[in-house]
């Protein structure tokens, strides 16, 4: 008989209060009333409930399942990212959802399921925790992404994600076996003492299989196929959660990944990292140019801005992976809240997503068009919001480490993507409005939300200090 | 928790900011009037905060004074640390001097989203004040950066036809320039850093630490010289100017060529001389031949040049080029007349623009050929031109003179050849003045619309009086300006000096003794 390993749910405390809130949204959704609004509450509610507890539990590091789950600050303070990311997209989602017609309890259900899957990439200890935590993000988005069954471009989104996303997790599980043959271990720290001989192929072979799988979830550059699509097709709520929630805990794994388990091999992978870096922000930014839809734009700035990200991973120590944590904060605050204006503006026959629509819009509704207008130049990083002081950090890091042709590399792809996020404000500010009417939806919750992203941006671009301080504690104890 | 107490700087760098969010709470959008108002009463209060730098300061030390020391972000060494020198004091007035003429001009101009333009100009003087006063990299480079967005709207939202390529073509370029400042502001940083133990981006830190000459040292100059060079504008880098001067309302004329220009310049002073001393030194002939170059070439444009509003834009290659001169000729004469130059080309040029601005609002049109035979309509109007035009091409008893004869002499000290070519500069602005001049206010009135102009309003005279006075203290008694950036500007050259240890190499024949 095999003995059971001592079962220790601690280490897994925020991420089982998300998905227990999400099987209690499940039973709550077979009772009455019929009206589905309550869910999005309860929804709320367990987010935030783990956002305060992934908080409080700072300091406070456990390990569970023979180290398979890891809660130290490193994943909690990607719990607090996902969390921040999971909020946003329920707020926005609440009316959103009413107006197109699809309410329904499962959609937070899986929104629910979605971020447990991101928490426990965060805390993965495991390259088969890492993958559990890969599948459960994915499978439920790829629903998310097809929840309006009835638009063509919906059901291509979802689909395209799903044959996409697979065929990366095949890589991804092809990665392991070969890492796993290798090393005998599929635990990062085993992995690590095992694979500190240099230059067996066996494992080089596996990092690239992995850096396939993870290159396809981070959309970087060739593997960002997908994203354009699915972030058009899929609701915007989603695409919202898309952007930044599951970006943010498959840099979580891959940064756990590659910093402890593969740190014997960074020779390899920062020199790959290097190109793929400078060809993600390069790509993304060039055809973000010729974009006229917002949510396809955003998608390629948001590649690019995963090409600013590679660029401190590769810069690689203490700064440079604090760097990306901070980055990955202001991200979510930034492309959220990008994302979350795009959601309330709308027209008479559906969503306005071209950028066409937003021509005069300053004139009419002078507050969204300040607000859209304030996260694009967070997103160009313009100082004094959080956009730039991330920027600041990563590039800083990559100075410092000696990387200096990458990094005018970075600065130089930050000015182009000035030319197409300035085009928006173009458009806002400096046109008449013509063809169809706008209109700005009102919505309390998808308010309050953007509040919350204008004051995140804000105070991390103002006050940047404390939270990069807690980054760079965060993953300190990773490069020991 | 105590607050640090607010020092004078600081209230005149973010008055505008406090002002402009009073604004934006306070005023509905319909109360027209009261915007303007608004705007113009916090614009004349962050005058009036900052005319105690000016009475307090004091001449005889070449040190920061006004100093504000605060603790930003620690853990990467950067600070709020302000503070103003000789050089920098007389900017800050130029800035704050500006801004109200500048609203006061736009009263009827701009009809259009009064409140957004009045808060627009409300935190482009906030960026330009912090840009000056500015002693730590990390904030002096986010005022450089937040500067660009509210000119932007300037420029985009109330300008001419062309105005939104003009106004991306603005930020694009500086930010070219300033992506790349950045790297080297890392570079500086982290070598600093690792040469010393102490990792800041402190400014008079910075200063102290001497940076071993060679490619390091160079391409850090070059680095920011670029950025700077795009801002002054230094030719070739001037194609946007053109552009954003003629499609910018004229309130945004008045600061982008009065103010905005001459941070540039006073990069170039306050960054580029003192950390990159061997490289200024090394640099130094191929600035001069840029800045020839532009005076020339400036000059020239100008001369052809149908549209008023053109003609005024490319005077500024060509006036901005004898600052750069100046500047680089490394010698007492020559960065006197440089700053001082720069508060003339602020002057005069503002006051050309203002004066352009005012004719088109009355025809609609700039063009040269469409007036003539002014005088004998409009006097006041002309007279005031004849003063602005005399002063920007440098007449003695007008403040452009003083400018441009110290910069002359500096240059001579260095290079005989280049105060020459540089003095045709001299000669062809007054050609493209006066014959400017000449078909606009002389000659027969050819154009029935001109008969029934009106001459200024009280408005107007309230707007450039003030503007007139200062050309002519400036002309009359230069002491009251130049004593002020005296020491500063010895202090400037001894440390340059100083720090630039290595033999000069030789310099090219065109350039020599």
């Amino acid at each position: 008989m095999i003995p059971a390993p001592p079962v220790a749910l601690g280490a897994l405390l925020p991420a089982l209060i998300v998905f227990g809130t999400g099987v209690l949204v499940l039973l709550l959704d077979l009772v009455p009333p019929r009206t589905k609004d309550h869910l999005g509450g309860v929804a709320l509610a367990g987010i935030v409930i783990a956002l305060l507890g992934s908080i409080s539990l700072w300091n406070h590091e456990t390990r569970a399942f023979r180290d398979m789950v890891l809660l130290d600050n490193y994943a909690l303070f990607f719990h607090v990212v996902i969390c921040y990311a999971a909020a946003l997209a329920v707020l926005l989602s609440i009316d959103y959802l009413r107006r197109n017609g699809v309410e329904s309890g499962e959609y937070y259900a899986l929104l629910l399921f979605s971020t447990t899957g991101m928490m426990l990439l965060a805390s993965a200890g495991d390259l088969l925790i890492v993958f559990l935590g890969i599948e459960l993000m994915s499978l439920s988005l790829y629903v998310l992404a097809g929840l309006f069954k009835m638009r063509l471009a919906s059901g291509e989104a979802s689909m395209k994600y799903f044959l996409l996303g697979a065929f990366a997790t095949g890589f991804l599980l092809y990665g392991i076996a070969l890492i796993y043959g290798a090393t005998g271990s599929t635990n990062f720290d085993r992995i690590a003492a095992a694979a500190a001989r240099p230059r067996d192929t066996l494992v080089t072979i596996g990092l690239g299989l992995l850096l396939v799988g993870f290159g396809f979830k981070i959309s970087s550059v060739p593997f960002h196929m997908w994203a354009p699509d699915v972030y058009e097709g899929a609701p915007t709520s989603v695409t919202a959660l898309i952007a930044t929630g599951s970006k943010a805990a498959a840099f979580a794994a891959l940064i756990r990944v590659l910093t402890v388990a593969l740190r014997a091999a960074q020779p390899d992978w920062s020199v790959l990292l290097w190109a793929v870096a400078a060809v993600t922000m390069t790509a993304g930014n060039v055809i973000a140019i010729a974009q006229s839809n917002l949510k396809r734009m955003l998608a390629y700035s948001s590649i690019a801005h995963v090409g600013y990200m590679l660029v401190g991973l590769v810069a690689g120590g203490v700064p440079g992976a604090g760097a990306v944590l901070f980055y990955l904060l202001a991200y979510t605050f930034t492309t959220a809240g990008a994302f979350g204006a795009i959601l309330l503006v709308e027209r008479s026959d559906g969503e306005a997503v071209e950028v066409d629509d937003y021509a005069g819009l300053a004139r009419r509704h002078p507050v969204l068009a300040a607000t859209l207008g304030l996260f694009l130049l967070s997103l160009v990083g313009i100082p004094p919001l959080a956009g730039f002081v991330g920027k600041f950090y990563l590039f800083g890091s990559a100075v410092r480490a000696g990387y200096l042709w990458l990094t005018v590399i970075g600065v130089l792809n930050s000015a182009i993507a000035a030319y197409y996020y300035l085009r928006v404000i173009v458009y806002m500010y400096m046109r008449e409005p013509e063809g169809v009417e706008v209109r700005l939806v009102p919505s309390f919750a998808g308010g309050v939300a953007l509040a919350i992203a204008l004051v995140g941006i804000v105070l991390l671009g103002v006050m940047p200090a404390p939270f990069a301080d807690l980054a760079q504690v965060a993953v300190a104890p990773l490069l020991r | 928790m105590s607050l640090p107490p607010i020092g004078l700087l600081t209230v005149v760098t973010f008055l505008p900011a406090v002002g402009a969010l009073l604004i934006l709470l306070l005023v509905p959008r319909r109360h027209e009037e009261a915007l303007r108002w608004g705007g113009l009463v916090v614009s004349l209060a962050t005058f009036a905060a900052s005319v105690p730098l000016w009475t307090g300061f004091d001449a005889g030390d070449a040190d920061m004074q006004f100093e504000e020391l605060l603790r930003w972000m620690p853990g990467l060494g950067v600070g709020y640390h302000v503070g103003v020198d000789g050089i920098s004091v007389l900017l800050v007035l130029l800035t704050t001097f500006l801004m109200p003429v500048a609203l006061a001009s736009a009263w009827h101009a701009i009809e259009d989203r009064t409140k957004e333009f009045v808060i627009a100009m409300l935190l482009l003087e906030v960026g330009m004040v912090g840009v000056f006063v500015s002693l730590d990299l990390f904030l002096f480079f986010v005022f450089w950066e937040a500067m660009l967005i509210p000119m932007y709207f300037v420029i985009g939202v109330w300008g001419g036809a062309n105005r939104v390529y003009a106004a991306v073509k603005f930020v694009l370029y500086t930010m070219v320039g300033s992506a790349l400042m950045l790297v080297a502001i890392l570079a500086l940083y982290y070598q600093h850093g690792a040469a010393t133990g102490t990792y800041t981006f402190d400014l008079p830190t910075l200063t102290r630490y001497i940076l071993a000459p060679g490619l390091a040292q160079n391409l850090m100059f070059v680095a920011f010289a670029l950025a700077f060079a795009i801002k002054v504008p230094l030719f070739p880098f001037h194609t946007w100017l053109p552009d954003a001067h003629v499609e910018a309302p004229t309130a945004g004329s008045v600061i982008l060529a009065g103010v905005l220009l001459k941070m540039g310049t006073y990069g170039f002073l306050r960054f580029c001389l003192p950390l990159f001393p061997d490289a200024s030194v090394d640099f130094g002939p191929w600035v001069y031949a840029l800045a020839v170059i532009g005076i020339v070439y400036g000059a020239f444009v100008s001369t052809v040049q149908p549209d008023l509003k053109k003609l005024v834009a490319y005077s500024s290659v060509s006036h901005l080029g004898f600052v750069m001169l100046g500047l680089f000729t490394l010698t007492p004469q020559g960065l006197v007349g440089g700053v001082i130059q720069m508060v003339n080309h602020g002057l005069s040029t503002g006051a050309l623009f203002l004066m352009v601005g005012m004719i088109y609002e009355r025809r609609h049109t700039r063009l040269i050929s469409e007036f003539g035979g002014l005088w004998a309509v409009i006097p006041g109007f002309s007279a005031l031109l004849l003063i602005v035009c005399l002063s920007s091409l440098g007449l003695p008893g007008l403040n452009g003179f003083v400018g441009e004869f110290l910069i002359l002499v500096g240059t001579f000290s260095v290079n005989k050849w280049l105060a020459a070519a540089a003095t045709t500069g001299i000669i062809f602005a007054a050609v493209y003045l006066l014959w400017m001049y000449q078909r606009v206010a002389f000659g027969e009135i050819r154009h029935e619309a001109n008969r029934r102009l009106a001459d200024l309003t009280p408005r107007e005279w309230a707007v450039l009086v003030p503007v007139v006075v200062l050309i002519v203290w400036i002309g009359v008694y230069p002491k009251a300006f130049t004593a002020k950036t005296e020491a500063s500007v010895l202090a400037l050259i001894a440390q340059v000096e100083s720090k630039a240890a290595v033999a000069r190499a030789p310099l090219p024949w065109w350039a020599s003794r």
